[in-house]
């Protein structure tokens, strides 16, 4: 249903060959090694990944990837046409930022002196939605959950009070457009896919065509 | 521990009640399943790691021809030569370590070839993965890249799914080639088995998609306004064997239809409406009216670098219908405007349906124009040499009046293999077998000695430079002891060839350590006990053609051909295909 829309949408506004962040998502079967069957197609292109993160999906055995990388349209869309093509992906998806929600949760390890001492430190962690994980009289850790330049502002606003360490997860990104995979993995057990796993966005530009 | 006489009873009693489980070790319920999926034919090399498996592969001499190769490479190649001549999945073995790194060539071939491949590589014990045991390589992440899917079984109990699972992935939708690597354990472990089930569905694996009428209607309103249409087709339709759909699809629609190297053969050299070789060394017409075309019908076919020359000059004007089983083809190297997905035997005839009968005897005409410019600049010239140096050329046209077209032809990778790509006739499909993608030198020799075993009643001429022939000559080895009826006709002009021709053309003939020198090829065959023979002078070769020809068992026959003689037509690299010289 949707997604395949939110592509045909992307054709329109997008510059083909403009980069810009692309979140690929991928289900797939949690199997030894797909990871790196995976991660060798964008290294044979040498493309670099952003982040890339491994998790359960909404269906048990059913693992899902959420991969960032800095492409064009066309150079996305062979991509996530190559890794739908692995024997244990069941099905890609490739998103630009406006059509996921999508979070990033950081780390951040400070002097508890230095918190304590200064009150402007209290406020910017208050100020970037910070909560503090562990206090112990030395340190205390801080986590933050949001885009890339949420965490790191607070890096920089940090740096002038001894950030003792920094860390950040992988972006995990949901479809806003999409109704989840339970429908798609019955069409998929079936014995013989159904339409809806014929995906062409083809079909949907025929006005286009016939200009002879 | 059981005895060989058990397991012979066990086997008889699992044959009167199939559904008695079957107890043996790992290794025999591999070999098992391996006669359960059709093999006959193993092309392999033993070792420590896969030594149970070489054991129990004693007792089962009466149902499995195994092939002792003399190298794991030979091995791999033997196998495809198999599969492409017989259609059939080929099979190979080898050892852990060095036996399976020597199969990395074959199956990067393969893959990027498309050629249905089961191979079986012994590992070590599983207690000892990674602790860099004697012979330890890690397989299946070297193998990754190069296959279509691989699998390490550590436990027995998983070889019968994984092992129904490899032959369907293998075969089914695009096919490629798979690995399976077992460890020594998982071989001895003895366990009772049930009964071997086939495998024909993966949920996470679409072998293809579902064909949509839609996408026919469109390509068919496209092609039916076209004037000037052009039919490129690959080795989509061999792998589909839609060899018949697609003649149906031509003769109905009258549209002109150039191959691939890796889809001559799909239809016999003399239908009218073939006409010829795309790519750099692909005949004047096709290259030059690509550039003229409306509309450009691609069937089973991947727009590889050679065949389109410059892509951004590649057939600009045109209109472009690809028809290809994987939708990861489908806009790759060049932009469709109908991309029809599926698998070209079944959607040929919907397509053929929809099409209007037609002839486009103007649009042939040119052709047959180009056609003319090339016979009279360059083939009656290759054909008909008029110097005394004998042209490859030469050699294939009195293969073709030998064999009539029915001979299977397999070639290395350099000048002799364009020129036998362009020059040989073919009758039937499976005739054509050559490295097309990945241009492995050395694949000729092993290649034919499994597409002999595929097709047993054909005559199979394995031509090869001498440049590739010395790649892989230990394979001589494995004819001489197993008798393969293959021939074996070296085109020596010594050089290599292809490289030299380069440096002629765009090096300023620095001739750069291509001049290679030879062994005495005939006396090398000799020593294997096969009849050889060599030519230097035209007025005995056909003669001498004829003796390897009709010879009963393996004949190596060296024909000295002209130093530098190059390969013509050529799109220089980096050019457009309209820019094709003739010279």
């Amino acid at each position: 249903m949707s997604t395949e829309n939110t592509i045909e949408h992307k054709i329109d506004k997008a510059d083909l060959d403009g980069k810009q962040e692309y979140t690929i998502t991928v289900y797939a079967e949690n199997r030894i090694g797909l990871l790196n069957r995976i991660a060798i197609i964008f290294s044979k292109r040498k493309i670099n990944i952003e982040s890339l993160n491994s998790s359960a999906s909404e269906i048990e055995g059913i693992h899902r990837f959420n991969i960032v990388i800095q492409e064009g349209y066309e150079v996305v869309r062979k991509l996530a046409r190559q890794i739908e093509k692995q024997i244990e992906v069941l099905k890609v998806y490739f998103n630009t930022n406006d059509e996921i929600i999508w979070q990033e949760l950081a780390l951040y390890k400070v002097s508890t002196d230095e918190i304590a001492e200064k009150v402007t430190v209290e406020r910017l962690l208050r100020q970037y939605g910070a909560s503090a994980v562990v206090i112990r009289k030395d340190y205390t850790v801080f986590a933050v959950t949001g885009h890339r330049e949420e965490t790191d502002a607070l890096v920089k606003a940090l740096e002038p009070y001894e950030l003792i360490e920094f860390v950040r997860s992988a972006r995990v990104a949901i479809i806003k457009d999409s109704a989840g995979f339970h429908e798609k993995l019955k069409e998929f057990e079936a014995f013989e896919p159904g339409e809806e796993l014929v995906e062409n966005e083809f079909l949907e530009k025929g006005e286009k065509i016939f200009t002879m | 521990m059981e005895t060989a006489q058990d397991t012979i009873q066990q086997t008889e009693a699992k044959a009167e009640t199939s559904k008695t489980l079957f107890k043996g070790t790992g290794s025999q319920v591999l070999l098992n399943g391996l006669i359960e999926e059709g093999v006959t034919t193993i092309f392999g090399y033993p070792g420590g790691a896969i030594m149970p498996i070489y054991d129990a592969l004693y007792d089962y001499a009466d149902k499995l021809e195994h092939i002792l190769v003399r190298h794991e490479q030979g091995g791999i190649h033997a196998a495809q030569g198999f599969a492409r001549a017989s259609g059939k999945v080929g099979v190979c073995f080898a050892t852990s370590g060095p036996g399976a790194t020597n199969l990395v060539t074959g199956l990067a071939d393969a893959q990027i070839d498309s050629t249905p491949l089961v191979c079986i590589t012994g590992q070590v014990f599983a207690h000892l993965l990674g602790t860099d045991a004697f012979q330890e390589t890690d397989v299946i992440n070297i193998t990754t890249p190069v296959t279509k899917w691989n699998y390490q079984v550590t436990d027995a109990k998983e070889i019968q799914e994984v092992l129904a699972k490899a032959f369907y992935i293998a075969k089914s939708g695009r096919p490629g080639p798979v690995l399976i690597d077992i460890t020594k354990n998982a071989q001895l472990q003895l366990e009772e088995f049930p009964e071997y089930v086939k495998c024909n569905h993966i949920r996470s694996y679409r072998p293809k998609p579902k064909v949509r009428v839609e996408y026919i209607e469109q390509a068919a309103e496209l092609i039916n306004s076209a004037k000037k249409p052009f039919i490129l087709f690959g080795q989509g339709v061999i792998l589909g064997r839609a060899e018949e759909e697609f003649k149906a699809f031509i003769n109905k629609s009258g549209i002109p239809a150039a191959w691939t190297i890796m889809g001559e053969g799909a239809i016999p050299t003399s239908h009218p409406l073939n006409v010829g070789m795309l790519g750099m060394h692909g005949n004047y017409g096709p290259n030059v009216l690509t550039n003229e075309c409306d509309v450009l019908i691609a069937i089973g076919m991947r727009f590889d670098d050679r065949v389109t020359g410059r892509l951004d000059k590649y057939a600009k004007q045109a209109k472009v219908v690809h028809l290809d089983i994987d939708p990861a083809e489908i806009d790759k190297n060049v932009k469709a405007e109908v991309g029809v997905w599926g698998d070209c035997k079944e959607t040929l005839p919907l397509l053929t349906n929809l099409v209007n009968e037609n002839k486009h005897e103007d649009w042939l005409a040119k052709f047959r124009d180009y056609n003319q410019q090339e016979i009279d600049q360059v083939i009656t010239p290759e054909l008909y040499p008029t110097s005394d140096d004998m042209t490859m050329g030469e050699v294939l046209r009195n293969i073709n009046e030998i064999c009539g077209g029915d001979a299977v032809i397999v070639t290395d990778v350099g000048q002799h293999q364009m020129v036998a790509c362009r020059y040989a006739k073919f009758n039937n499909t499976r005739s054509n077998i050559t490295s097309g993608g990945l241009g492995t030198m050395g694949f000729g020799l092993p290649a034919a000695i499994g597409a002999k075993y595929g097709a047993p009643d054909k005559t199979v001429i394995a031509i090869i430079g001498d440049g590739g022939f010395q790649m892989t000559p230990q394979e001589l080895g494995t004819i001489m002891q197993f008798g393969a009826a293959v021939k074996i006709l070296i085109l020596n002009n010594r050089f290599l060839g292809m490289v030299r021709q380069w440096q002629q053309l765009f090096h300023d003939k620095r001739y750069s350590f291509v001049n290679i020198t030879s062994p005495d090829f005939v006396a090398l065959a000799k020593s294997y006990y096969i009849e050889a023979s060599k030519v230097d002078e035209r007025a005995n070769l056909r003669q001498a053609l004829e003796t390897m020809i009709n010879h009963e068992g393996s004949y190596l026959l060296e024909v000295m051909v002209g130093r530098e003689n190059n390969v013509f037509p050529m799109v220089p690299q980096g050019m457009s295909v309209s820019e094709i010289r003739l010279k």
